[in-house]
């Protein structure tokens, strides 16, 4: 039997949801005994293999980037898990919505800046009209919420995955906190 | 007092013919759960949460405001209950903007805490995302329209309790609001006394005193009945 396969993706989030990931400690030597991480932030690998087994995806799909590297993820992955808030509601990504991009754009590059004020036009991505949860762009199989979800959670999710079951997380589920 | 004896998830109970399938409920310990409803407070059945079916009615009853009847036959907890309750609840999040993870009641909070009593992992309707006023003009205290549910426990406790009723609900559906004084700022009302009891019952984070943070407000609501008390004794 082939190793599994492991991926953790990093959308519009602060990256808090892989720091709770590595809070497993000494348990991500047995999830590494049973799986290989074969992409994530953590790794040095450029490319999104063929097919993964499970991908956690952090952060919500704000920026035209985030809608095009989460449906390529989907195309390749067997079991998505919509990892922590912003992924699940959008959450603080989701705060611009109600007032859309471009009054967000004038507020972080134009009126807060003292010199050389100028809206981005190269290297950083366009953002999209509303920052969406993930589970409104793709299909996603599993869903752990929490700001950021523990990493006790993290690991029973990961360890259920990889004993071949779809967890039910309705019983730890948290929004917040 | 006037006996009323009925039956309740199959248990056999009794209550008095003034009281509530609610407060009947909790006093047989059956668990039935809410949002606008508070002990010492008036019931409105704002919130829709306590929904029961009841044997013989063809639409669910808001159990806090259902006089318990002679014979009656209720059921607390069902699928069909759950789902309306998860879906209740999942109104309540898309209607305004409820942002947990940066919001002053975080982990205080009853929206919070009955998301996850009802297994809620993620929200299938769409949010309306409203632009949503806040309004800090009083000198401690601030309403963010962007947590309120509409419970109406502030407009309550106002009116009930400190007897000012400085608080009232504006307008219906998306545009409704509670409003100070005819919808002056709060600041600027004549008749809030300042006493902070609307804060202190809001279930949400919605009302909060100025200077908390993330995280930061805890709600005291033990002296509400207390206070209802003290008022009957008056009386």
């Amino acid at each position: 039997m082939t190793k599994a396969t492991l991926a953790t993706v990093w959308l519009d989030g602060c990256s808090g949801c892989h720091m709770s990931f590595l809070d497993m400690d000494e348990r991500l030597l047995d999830v590494a005994a049973r799986a290989d991480l074969v992409y994530s932030p953590l790794v040095d690998v450029k490319e999104f293999p063929a097919m993964v087994d499970v991908t956690l995806v952090e952060g919500a799909v704000s920026s035209e980037d985030d809608l095009e590297k989460i449906r390529m993820v989907r195309a390749h992955t067997r079991i998505l898990v919509s990892l922590g808030d912003c992924a699940v509601t959008a959450n603080v990504p989701g705060m611009r919505n109600p007032y859309g991009p471009g009054p967000l754009l004038q507020r972080a590059y134009i009126e807060n800046v003292t010199i050389n004020a100028q809206l981005p036009s190269q290297v950083v991505p366009k953002l999209l009209a509303k920052s969406r949860p993930v589970h409104k762009v793709v299909d996603v199989d599993v869903f752990l919420p929490g700001c950021p979800p523990s990493a006790d959670q993290i690991f029973w999710v990961v360890d259920e995955l990889l004993a071949g079951r779809i967890p039910d997380t309705a019983k730890m589920s948290r929004f917040g906190t | 007092m006037s006996v009323r004896t009925l039956v309740i998830n199959g248990k056999d109970v009794a209550g008095d013919a003034d009281q509530t399938i609610l407060e009947v409920a909790r006093e047989n310990s059956i668990h039935i759960p809410t949002l606008c409803h508070l002990k010492g407070l008036s019931d409105v059945g704002a919130c829709r949460l306590c929904v029961v079916e009841v044997a013989g009615v063809n639409k669910l009853l808001a159990a806090c405001v259902t006089k318990v009847e002679e014979g009656m036959s209720v059921v607390t907890d069902s699928p069909t209950l759950h789902d309306y309750r998860r879906t209740i609840i999942e109104m309540l999040f898309m209607e305004r903007n409820h942002v947990c993870s940066v919001c002053v009641a975080n982990n205080h909070c009853e929206l919070q805490d009955a998301a996850k009593e009802l297994g809620l992992t993620h929200f299938d309707l769409p949010p309306l995302e409203p632009v949503v006023e806040v309004d800090a003009s009083h000198e401690r205290f601030v309403i963010d329209h962007n947590r309120c549910i509409l419970c109406t426990r502030c407009v309550r406790v106002c009116d009930e309790i400190e007897e000012a009723h400085t608080w009232d609900v504006f307008d219906r559906g998306a545009g409704c609001r509670v409003i100070t004084d005819m919808g002056t700022p709060w600041g600027e009302s004549r008749t809030c006394t300042s006493c902070g009891k609307c804060v202190q019952v809001c279930p949400t984070g919605a009302l909060f005193e100025k200077g908390r943070s993330v995280a930061e407000a805890k709600h005291r609501r033990r002296f509400l009945p207390y206070l209802r008390a003290l008022e009957q004794d008056q009386q």
